[in-house]
């Protein structure tokens, strides 16, 4: 525990008056950021807020992008996207192997799509999953890097309800485990404050909201108490009382 | 059809009780009976249904000749034919000109592929290799190949070397266009997932280029394995002295239509057996679309 605690003291990823814009338009506008290595963070935002443009900040991603601003993110960083984004012309477990190799690469990815629940799927072909499944298969490729980060752009997007529910308990689980730093973008307020212990909102290019949420895992959506949390997200994104 | 009876009940209680038993009408009509609808598709595929159409040909073919129906001079029968070729095999004649044919086709198409692959790789990996290569192939596509046939004898002379890059430009133009088109349609997604994983170039080319890329490829080489038997049979038949579409010139002159009957079944076998070969090849290599399209 001791160890864990030294480590939420170290930033993962430190961001220093980061700005981005599109044409003209200013989409970060000098942000300063620090996640503590090992934390589990939410970034809500609506559409359009700039909450994607941050994380493809993060990974490195942006490279058309005119920006100034200092970040500084670890070696390995692991990204999922919306779409499970798997080569349909690689099977399952080659899938999970793209872009990692060494003799014990496969035993390791092996493992990673037990852990996920797909053990005995290593031969079936993408096309073969359904989405939920696709997106474990996305998430098992992202962790058998070990990565220090590990970014989500709204990862359950494209799920149905029931299968979000089961990635959310998932995803917590993995996180125990592996303790890897996560920034998840979402648009989802309930994702966030079931999953995340910390949920920032991104309005007008600046964090506008920086919350702390202090209550133990798992957690229920039915928890009273999330209520309040709630309430100050929606506040912050601008839904009032009438709109609910 | 296991849907044209109507049940029991909507029948029997219709005849036996039509106005003693109101309610029971009442419950006949409130359930009417699903007629399924009239099929629009085909419905399903008859076996071997590819061979019915040509082995009908030939049967009509075998009758006309028999009953005298038709000029031996100009359609002769099939056993003719067929007489011919094993004729023809027997003295050599067939296979030499094959194999000189073969030898043709085959050095052009292996030519034209490799150039076709190399360019297209070239001109889509690279911005600057798009600048230099792609407005010059569709400049050279827009011109009829065999339109080059004069002025590349004029270079190169009458021989083999002209025939053979001939072809070579009617394979590779298919190859480039369709091969490049399936380069630059690459989702670039999976170039965004190739950074994130952290792949280098060549793992990026081989990993991601490559497998995106073959099903254009397979297109184009499809194209050009009909291409490169275009251009034999043009080429042979207007400038050469040996080689299959020569002996169907030299028959003409004699009237031997036989003969020729016997050249266009080479080239029918020549097409189909390389268009299957490149279809087997395709279906093992692209297995994983397989599953899409099943």
């Amino acid at each position: 525990m001791a160890t864990h605690t030294e480590q939420l003291t170290r930033p993962a990823v430190r961001l220093r008056g980061l700005t981005r814009s599109f044409d003209d338009r200013t989409v970060l506008d000098a942000i300063d950021l620090d996640l503590p290595a090992g934390q589990f963070t939410a970034l809500l935002g609506h559409s359009g807020s700039g909450k994607s443009t941050l994380l493809r900040a993060v990974a490195g991603l942006d490279h058309e992008v005119a920006g100034s601003g200092r970040l500084t993110a670890p070696e390995t960083v692991s990204v999922v996207f919306q779409d499970s984004r798997l080569l349909p012309w690689r099977r399952v477990l080659a899938n999970v192997l793209l872009g990692i190799e060494g003799n014990e690469a496969a035993h390791r990815a092996r493992a990673a799509l037990a852990e996920v629940g797909l053990a005995g799927r290593e031969e079936a072909w993408p096309s073969e999953l359904s989405g939920g499944e696709a997106q474990r298969a996305a998430l098992a490729r992202s962790l058998v890097r070990e990565p220090e980060l590990l970014l989500a752009d709204e990862p359950f997007g494209a799920l149905d309800a029931l299968t979000r529910i089961r990635m959310h308990v998932l995803l917590r689980e993995l996180w125990e485990r592996h303790r890897p730093s996560v920034l998840l973008v979402t648009h989802d307020v309930d994702e966030a404050i079931v999953l995340a212990d910390r949920v920032l909102v991104l309005d007008q290019g600046r964090i506008g909201l920086d919350l702390t949420i202090d209550r133990p895992h798992p957690r229920s959506y039915r928890d009273p108490l999330l209520g309040e949390y709630r309430e100050r997200l929606l506040t912050a994104l601008g839904v009032t009382e009438d709109h609910k | 059809m296991t849907t044209g009876a109507p049940p029991a009940v909507g029948g029997a209680a219709d005849i036996d009780a039509p106005d003693l038993n109101a309610p029971d009408i009442a419950a006949v009509e409130e359930t009417p009976q699903v007629r399924r609808r009239r099929r629009l598709s085909p419905g399903k595929r008859l076996p071997a249904s590819r061979l019915v159409g040509p082995v009908l040909v030939l049967a009509l073919w075998a009758v006309a000749s028999a009953a005298g129906r038709l000029d031996p001079a100009a359609v002769p029968a099939p056993w003719t034919v067929l007489e011919t070729g094993v004729r023809l095999w027997t003295d050599g004649t067939l296979t030499t000109d094959i194999l000189t044919s073969l030898r043709r086709a085959g050095s052009g198409f292996a030519i034209g592929l490799t150039a076709g692959v190399a360019l297209a790789l070239a001109a889509g990996l690279s911005r600057a290799g798009e600048a230099l290569i792609d407005g010059t192939v569709q400049l050279n596509r827009a011109i009829p190949t065999l339109g080059l046939i004069p002025l590349f004898i004029l270079w190169l002379g009458i021989g083999e070397t002209f025939k053979i890059a001939i072809i070579a430009i009617v394979v590779y133009i298919p190859v480039y266009l369709n091969t490049h088109a399936a380069l630059a349609g690459i989702d670039s997604r999976f170039v965004e997932l190739a950074e994130v994983q952290g792949l280098s170039g060549f793992q990026f080319v081989r990993q991601i280029v490559v497998p995106g890329a073959l099903p254009g490829f397979f297109v184009g080489l499809r194209l050009g394995v009909t291409g490169s038997w275009l251009g034999l049979v043009v080429l042979e038949q207007i400038n050469a002295t040996n080689g299959l579409g020569y002996l169907m010139f030299q028959a003409q002159n004699y009237g031997q239509s036989d003969v020729i009957l016997v050249g266009l079944v080479v080239y029918g076998v020549f097409g189909l057996v390389s268009d299957s070969a490149v279809r087997l090849v395709e279906r093992r290599v692209l297995s994983w679309r397989r599953t899409l399209s099943s």
